[in-house]
């Protein structure tokens, strides 16, 4: 006879305990350290900082750890952790002029005030496959980092910026209060500081191809990479007691201006327009993909005709938030038999009726 | 503190202070959807933060806490959301309706009528009636204000025209107040006329959604119907195989690969109560009479 199933409880445990098991691997294989994951697979560590909202290079190389190096499991694990400290309050905003830079390059003009800084990059690497790292071993000195490099270095925005070519700076645009996105629901219409915000967290991959379609014509806008740059900057907050801002940290983050046509309007001359992109760490790939979208979702605000997803507020900062998004895709995972149930009444009750009309139809031989 | 250190019900005060006021403000406009700051909680998002931030905003030391998911307490994501808040509050928990203080439920709500007093907690997936009828979040909530509701009437008229009968077997438009229509959540027909004037006060999280609705003891609740085609809620011919019930809703248990099906009832309170009374089913279909065929 069949009893109503109980032990859920115990299913629980059991797969939590084999997770673990299979978190483990090998034993004989030595078990690896949150500190090497952060020293050794540091760009895995800066993603999950970036969208998982918290810079903490500790906590995200435990959060991988625990993750089994799932990126999207340890940025969820490093959200909720996040979601119990309480806000103490907020930093003056991070002057990037100010960086010490690793890294910066344009690709509008060949030469740039200060030079173009190539850094630790992928780029221009052939991508063949190093046996040498199957061992461990000593490396090759490299040249000091940031050596002979100006500091600060002129932002390449500034000198477009000086003939009026580009339209001034957003943040000197607006000194409205912003928004918080991490305390407040997103809302709409979505000011340019709450999309920043939403994209600054979004899902990589989600704002990579969104920015991957706006270069093959959906929502086309000519972008030029104006810079790139990445390097640490101060973090400072004014403490209340003192009445002044202080460093509190040092954090090292990555930027992108992105210079876009814009053919002008009636009332303004032709002029190039920006997309901005800022996240936590060397997340290049990131940073450019998400200046592309923040330009293409200022469409309306340029008067631009909307016929992309990528133009789309509600499309784009609804669902690229990879933590949401996960949970929700994988709540299908969840019982929904219930509602299964009543969809089985209604199709099978459908069904019936559909029936007993055909037996009943005066046409029925005829189409037998 | 818990044993962990966190703060009482995960939350810190602050935050659990700011879904209160997004409550009392949904109590005060029953059916009406605020938005609230959701936060990320330690389970994903579409397994149930909505109704587990209600539950650790209003939960205190005194509660008894009861989870249910398809109108089981047993089920694996009611087990994790029972455990989450025993390690988070450290409160009594319960799997009779009649005790608990506070239920949260996923896609049902409880066989036994609830008491003044007891605090019905619903996981929503999707907070938005119109949201199939118009996907933009700025359109929908002109509408709610302008209570401009004339799509969901047409939904619902082509639905009888088409297919002779409103197709929408769950989470059933309802009419709350006479003002806002509401998603009731994912529950079957069946569950939605014990809203109606219900003695307990429902609220509903949505925390992907970033949503919080709620309805006041005693409030009507009509689900959408027209004069010739009114409201039904699913029957069987059945009755429960372990408890004998008639009057609840029952899941269908496949037995084997030959079809062969029994129907228990979907809320293990109820039936167990029953049977702990001396009610009994009929067993369902015996395997070995089946084997010695």
């Amino acid at each position: 006879m069949y009893v109503a199933t109980k032990g859920g409880e115990q299913a629980i445990a059991n797969a939590h305990a084999l997770l673990a098991e299979d978190r483990r691997g090998d034993p004989t294989v030595p078990e690896i350290t949150p500190a090497q994951i952060r020293e050794q697979l540091r760009l895995g560590i800066d993603r999950v900082m970036a969208e998982g909202s918290l810079y903490d290079p500790d906590l995200a190389a435990l959060a991988l750890k625990q993750a089994r190096g799932d990126q999207v499991e340890a940025i969820f694990l490093l959200r909720a952790y996040r979601t119990t400290l309480p806000r103490l309050g907020y930093s003056e905003p991070v002057a990037t002029p100010e960086m010490r830079v690793h890294r910066r390059i344009s690709a509008t003009f060949k030469e740039i005030a200060g030079g173009q800084i190539l850094g630790p990059t992928f780029d221009y690497t052939q991508r063949l496959l190093d046996p040498s790292l199957a061992e461990t071993g000593e490396i090759a000195d490299a040249p000091a980092a940031g050596q002979g490099v100006a500091h600060p270095l002129p932002r390449v925005a500034d000198t477009i910026g000086r003939e009026g070519l580009l339209e001034p700076d957003a943040a000197e645009q607006d000194d409205g209060p912003i928004a918080d996105l991490t305390r407040e629901p997103l809302r709409f219409p979505a000011d340019r500081a709450m999309r920043l915000q939403a994209l600054a967290r979004g899902d990589e991959g989600f704002l990579l191809s969104m920015g991957y379609s706006t270069q093959r014509g959906y929502a086309r806008n000519h972008p030029f990479a104006g810079e790139i740059r990445m390097g640490e900057v101060a973090v400072e907050m004014v403490a209340p007691e003192l009445g002044f801002a202080i460093d509190i940290a040092d954090i090292c983050v990555t930027e992108c201006d992105m210079v876009n046509q814009f053919k002008g309007s009636k009332t303004e001359l032709p002029q190039f327009t920006r997309g901005y992109g800022l996240v936590f760490g060397y997340g290049e790939r990131k940073a450019m993909a998400m200046a592309l979208v923040d330009r293409s979702l200022r469409a309306e605000e340029l008067g631009e005709e909307i016929t992309a997803p990528p133009q789309d507020p509600e499309f784009v900062l609804y669902h690229c938030d990879n933590v949401e998004a996960s949970g929700f895709v994988q709540h299908l995972k969840l019982p929904h038999h219930v509602d299964f149930q009543s969809e089985l009444h209604v199709v099978r009750g459908m069904r019936a009726e559909a029936e007993k009309a055909l037996a009943e139809s005066p046409f029925k031989e005829a189409a037998e | 503190m818990t044993a962990d250190g966190y703060n009482f019900g995960y939350l810190d005060e602050q935050t659990k202070r700011m879904i209160r006021r997004a409550i009392l403000k949904g109590v005060a406009i029953p059916g009406y959807q605020v938005p609230f700051g959701s936060r990320e909680m330690p389970l994903p998002y579409g397994w149930g933060t909505g109704g587990i931030q209600i539950t650790a905003a209003v939960i205190g030391p005194g509660d008894t806490l009861k989870v249910i998911d398809q109108g089981a307490d047993d089920t694996t994501n009611a087990v994790s959301i029972r455990n989450f808040f025993v390690r988070m509050c450290d409160v009594a928990t319960t799997e009779r309706t009649a005790e608990a203080s506070i239920i949260q439920t996923r896609h049902r709500i409880p066989e036994r009528k609830l008491a003044p007093g007891q605090i019905l907690v619903y996981q929503v997936p999707i907070p938005e009636p119109l949201r199939w009828l118009e996907p933009r979040e700025t359109e929908t909530r002109k509408m709610h204000a302008l209570r401009e509701y004339g799509v969901m009437h047409v939904k619902l008229y082509e639905d009888i025209s088409v297919k002779g009968r409103v197709s929408t077997a769950y989470d059933y438009p309802v009419l709350v107040n006479g003002r806002y229509i509401m998603r009731p959540s994912p529950i079957p027909k069946f569950d939605t006329p014990k809203m109606h004037r219900m003695a307990a006060l429902q609220l509903f999280g949505a925390g992907r959604e970033k949503r919080i609705y709620a309805v006041p003891p005693y409030t009507d609740v009509v689900p959408l119907d027209f004069e010739d085609h009114p409201f039904t809620i699913e029957t069987w011919d059945q009755a429960c195989a372990l408890c004998g019930a008639t009057t609840s809703f029952l899941d269908e248990v496949i037995l084997d690969d030959r079809g062969r099906r029994m129907f228990v009832c979907s809320d293990t309170d109820f039936c167990q109560e029953r049977r702990e009374a001396g009610h009994r089913g009929d067993g369902g279909p015996n395997p070995l009479e089946e084997a010695a065929e």
